[in-house]
């Protein structure tokens, strides 16, 4: 099977420690990842913020750069969202304006086999325990995307269950949204402080010292909160939890 | 839609002191979680919800489908059942309508149903303006009107209320619509509700004229249905003598059949009970019981407009419950205020700036209202893909494009104030199909980052105000990729 990395441009970017960590993981399981060097952003953030006619040439972008693979695997459930939900949706929209089956066509392909990593892991590979090690205690934040669009449901609570010396607290209003919202959190920055810290809040209320989740994007939002507010807790990505082994802990 | 909100400032700056005000933040908090929780086990009960939900909105779907083939039927049972039909264009049409009915009457007070359509329209003030005095009769809309207030939730308008507000409002402002409140009125639920009862019954009795809307019309017998938990609606539609019901044409359904799914759904949604305690139903008029004289106003308002729309027209499906308010983190802590318009929430993001379209700053900002968290498409009993449409109504703010005014297709022009964002999305889509480019970015902010600030000055402040900035890191992931596994590239 040729797996692919689709690493998202904000990993790539800012955090790459969360990429080396998918690399380890999967190398580990066994799979032979690979990171196609021409990637670069889906075109979420154009289509979400209405941009989505600049959106379309990412969107091909990647069905040219992702095409070819068996599977496409990403650390991130908005952008895995993106590709799964509303890449299919693109295509109708070009349909619908009178602008023929061309663009459906081409985005068809990357469509089903995009998975978000804790689905890879759970339905592809089939394994709930990666033979991780971290001993910390950790509550996990169900980022929207992950919760609501692709349904990841309780697979990352299943791998984080398995990993050995984690206590798992659970998180008090998990279901409800961070804040961050990708533009939202500029345009109503207000409204998105406020939520930002209320989740803040409820992640301290269980004391534990790790916030997880599994996209980075909202541990952005987060963490610069909880650095602001100067909590003792920190954010960390699911992947990088799940690489973390006795010989190679997370520092 | 109503005058009443004209002017509004966009929604970031109204919500800004909503979530400054720590009294009416908690309010909302307490209020929308109690409700939300609570409907979420009414929800769980039923073993075919699912299956509710899609029935609910392909019966809608159905309906406005074919909205010029029910329309017209159902004015044919109005009218057999001794009803009659008016049609309005616009808020100001429908006003001029029922001012007149009153007036016909010769009456100059009238008592009024809970009724969204009736806001919208601003029919209060249009009577008010006529010398015609509009008395609300639902306990948080009277509430709301002793405050010289407005709504903020669509079922529960004075959500933003706690009981010692109301106590406060009952005991200053009752005397001056009729019957005082009674003295040493307490805030104990059951005091207030008894003070409103008393002021209330007297109203009741001596109203010549009531004025509804409904929740659903049903075409195939002209009959319309009010759901509500007081009582206090039924007392208005059927003390009258006159009874004139304002009601969206979106309201219609078939068949009595159909009303069985949002009988079940509608309540559960809203009030998280299994059924409502009061479902009135009228069909035209009786001769020995109930007004002598029925009048259905219908409204379009902009509706026809937003069911030329694609993807905009499922907003017409909202059976008005209210569950996406109550499960919007945003509306928990903006309030229904910051919406400017008698639909708040989630479905007031999506309608407003449809029915009212997007010239506005309040209206253009609405679609932006939202951190698209899914909440409420998750909740909907009909299925609304809320997010969808807010994605939708961004493009239209920001790329303008094709879109229905009064009927006709325009072509909307992009609106002001995005024209930096533009350029920046345009520049960003040409660095990301060109990784060269991409990467030359990445290296440069790594090379810098021992001078990046962590609070940004300018527009960026909207972000680092609260929030620390991530520091960028030495390398990007690409370029330890490319030295440690340089060699298997994929070329691509
Ligand atoms: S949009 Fe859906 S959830 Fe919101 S009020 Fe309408 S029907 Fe209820």
């Amino acid at each position: 099977m040729r797996v692919a990395l689709f690493l998202t441009c904000v990993n790539d970017t800012l955090y790459p420690d969360t990429g080396r960590a998918v690399v380890n993981l999967l190398t580990r399981l066994g799979v032979d990842i690979d990171f196609p060097m021409g990637q670069t952003c889906c075109g979420q953030a154009h289509y979400n913020t209405g941009y989505r006619h600049e959106a379309e040439p990412l969107a091909r972008k990647f069905s040219d750069v992702f095409g070819e693979y068996d599977a496409i695997v990403t650390p991130s459930g908005s952008c895995g969202a993106m590709v799964r939900e509303l890449y299919p949706r693109m295509g109708e929209r070009a349909r619908a304006e009178g602008r023929g089956d061309g663009l459906a066509a081409a985005l068809a392909p990357v469509v089903p086999k995009t998975y978000e990593l804790t689905e890879f892991l759970v339905d592809v590979l089939g394994v709930t325990d990666v033979g991780a090690y971290y001993p910390h205690t950790v509550t996990y934040h169900p980022t929207c995307h992950g919760l609501r669009s692709l349904g990841l449901g309780d697979r990352p609570y299943q791998l984080l269950m398995a990993v050995k010396g984690l206590d798992l607290k659970e998180l008090p209003g998990a279901q409800e949204c961070c804040g961050f919202g990708g533009t939202f959190a500029v345009k109503n920055s207000d409204v998105s402080a406020a939520m930002g810290e209320d989740k803040v809040r409820n992640a301290g209320s269980t004391g534990a010292d790790v916030l997880c989740a599994a996209d980075n994007s909202c541990l952005m939002h987060l963490g610069g909160t909880m650095s602001r507010l100067h909590t003792a807790m920190r954010p960390v990505h699911i992947a990088e939890i799940l690489a973390s082994t006795e010989e190679e802990p997370l520092s | 839609m109503s005058g009443t909100f004209v002017g509004m400032p966009a929604f970031p700056k109204a919500a800004h002191e909503a979530v400054g005000n720590t009294t009416l933040r908690a309010n909302l908090r307490h209020a929308t979680h109690t409700i939300r929780d609570k409907r979420a086990k009414a929800v769980a009960e039923l073993d075919d919800w699912a299956l509710l939900r899609e029935a609910g909105k392909q019966i809608k779907d159905h309906t406005l489908r074919h909205l010029d083939t029910y329309l017209v039927q159902l004015e044919e049972t109005v009218t057999a059942a001794g009803g009659t039909v008016h049609w309005a264009a616009d808020a100001d049409e429908a006003n001029r309508i029922v001012t007149h009915l009153v007036k016909e009457t010769g009456e100059c007070e009238v008592v009024k149903v809970k009724s969204m359509a009736t806001q919208e329209i601003g029919l209060n003030e249009a009577l008010e303006e006529a010398g015609i005095a509009a008395y609300e009769t639902d306990l948080a809309e009277l509430i709301v009107q002793l405050g010289h207030d407005r709504p903020s939730h669509i079922l529960v308008p004075a959500i933003h209320r706690n009981r010692g507000e109301i106590r406060d409002i009952f005991t200053k402002e009752m005397g001056e619509w009729g019957r005082p409140a009674p003295e040493g009125l307490t805030d104990t639920p059951a005091e207030l509700a008894e003070a409103a009862r008393l002021h209330l019954r007297e109203k009741f009795l001596r109203a010549k004229v009531g004025i509804s809307g409904a929740n659903f019309m049903v075409a195939e017998t002209g009959t319309l249905v009010v759901v509500e938990s007081e009582g206090n609606g039924r007392m208005c539609l059927t003390l009258p003598e006159t009874l004139i019901s304002v009601v969206g044409i979106e309201k219609i359904i078939p068949t009595w059949r159909d009303l069985e799914v949002f009988l079940q759904t509608l309540p559960r949604s809203s009030t998280a009970e299994r059924m409502n305690p009061y479902t009135s139903m009228w069909t035209g008029t009786t001769d020995t019981d109930g007004p002598r004289a029925f009048h259905l106003v219908l409204i379009d308002n902009g509706r026809t407009d937003t069911l030329a729309d694609e993807v905009g027209r499922q907003a017409l499906r909202c059976i008005r419950c209210s569950a996406c308010l109550n499960v919007c983190p945003v509306y928990e802590r903006a309030g229904g205020h910051a919406y400017g318009s008698v639909y708040p929430g989630p479905i007031g993001a999506i309608l407003s700036p449809q029915l009212r379209g997007t010239a506005s700053e309040i209206d253009a900002s609405l679609p932006y209202a939202s951190s698209l968290c899914g909440a409420c498409y998750e909740v909907c009993p009909v299925a609304i893909d809320i997010p969808e449409v807010l994605v939708h109504l961004r493009e239209r703010v920001v790329q303008g494009g094709p879109a229905t005014r009064q009927g006709n297709r325009v072509v909307l022009k992009p609106a002001k104030g995005h024209a930096a964002e533009r350029a920046a999305m345009r520049a960003a889509g040409w660095a990301f199909v060109h990784p060269g480019a991409l990467r030359a970015g990445q290296r440069m902010a790594s090379r810098t980052r021992r001078f990046h600030p962590r609070t940004l000055p300018g527009p960026g402040r909207a972000w680092s105000a609260t929030r620390d900035l991530p520091q960028v890191p030495a390398e990007p992931f690409r370029d330890w990729w490319q030295r440690t596994h340089g060699k298997k590239e994929s070329g691509k």
